[in-house]
């Protein structure tokens, strides 16, 4: 499975959405209904999964779908 | 009990005391009940045995709790995925009394250690845990002098204060999620731990309690009891005090 499909796995199972909304510009917020608190789940889970450490500096910068699969990417390199 | 695999509740410090009084109470409520201690594994074992006698589930485990390392460690080989974790109680403690102008900072740091980043980091733990399963109780144990201070327990009641205050902003960031922390305040309770008050100090707190008499740990299981049971599911951030009226 590549990063993309994982991590929209992930955001269909922490936020309880179903996976044809789960679109790269789909905002967590406004578009997918997050609130503070399933936004540290996600993180939380995307740090499990993918044996990362997303500092919240960075974590802040993840508003949309595309913000989480390109910062794993990035940091899986 | 035939149903589903038994819920488990978690009790630090529970192979005497409080803690010991309340690992029986929850087995006894229907929980596999997984306590921790640090120096008496004979007393420890003993509490198993006794829980495992009368027909429960109950199993010992060494843990530090102020041990920061230890703690997460604990969780991932003994809870994370292993059992369906409902309760934690963060019940281990310590004293170390002095008055404050000659308390060394040792003192003060390993009491503040154990009974409250000991407790933050269990219940840290717990809550990644709890919120997953949309569903937990985080009871925890202060003291009537978490309330009232106390002369010679600068440490100990600033642990129990700040474990007070942990109780009620854990409480409000883990609502949404369907788990509740609350916290225990026992008045003077006989235990260990009072055990070694000097017999002026014991006398003076017993004149003030207005049902005149200790408490006991049972009593305080009861109140443990109460907050983890699905009576108490609308209960939350709050200090339920079992002193026997000597602090209102």
């Amino acid at each position: 499975m590549s990063v993309a499909e994982k991590v929209k796995e992930i955001i269909v199972d922490q936020l309880g959405v179903s996976a044809d909304e789960v679109l790269p510009e789909a905002k967590f917020v406004d578009d997918l209904g997050a609130d503070s608190l399933d936004l540290t789940e996600l993180i939380m889970a995307m740090e499990e999964e993918f044996g990362v450490e997303i500092a919240d500096e960075d974590a802040q910068k993840i508003v949309k779908v595309q913000d989480a699969i390109s910062y794993v990417e990035a940091k899986k390199g | 009990m035939n149903n589903p695999p038994r819920l488990t509740a978690l009790v630090t410090g529970g192979s005497r005391g409080i803690g010991a009084a309340v690992a029986k109470q929850l087995a006894k409520d229907g929980y596999s009940v997984i306590f921790t201690y640090v120096s008496k594994p004979d007393e420890a074992n003993a509490v198993a045995a006794h829980i495992m006698a009368e027909g429960g589930e109950a199993q010992a485990v060494r843990l530090d709790v102020s041990d920061r390392a230890a703690v997460p460690a604990f969780f991932k080989e003994h809870i994370e995925g292993k059992v369906e974790l409902e309760v934690l109680v963060n019940n281990a403690g310590i004293t170390k009394d002095g008055l404050l102008v000659r308390m060394k900072d040792e003192d003060w740091d390993r009491v503040i250690g154990v009974n409250l980043t000991g407790a933050f980091t269990c219940l840290r733990e717990a809550a990644k845990i709890m919120m997953k399963r949309r569903s937990g109780r985080i009871i925890n144990m202060v003291s009537v002098v978490a309330q009232m201070g106390n002369a010679g327990q600068a440490n100990y009641v600033a642990a129990k204060a700040g474990l007070v205050g942990l109780t009620k902003s854990a409480s409000v960031e883990l609502a949404p999620r369907g788990v509740t922390v609350n916290a225990v305040a026992p008045g003077f309770i006989e235990t260990d731990m009072t055990a070694v008050l000097p017999d002026a100090a014991k006398a003076a707190f017993l004149e003030q309690i207005p049902l005149k008499r200790p408490g006991t740990a049972e009593d305080v299981a009861a109140a443990v009891s109460y907050l983890a049971s699905p009576g108490a599911a609308y209960v939350t951030g709050q200090v339920l005090a079992v002193n026997g009226g000597l602090h209102r």
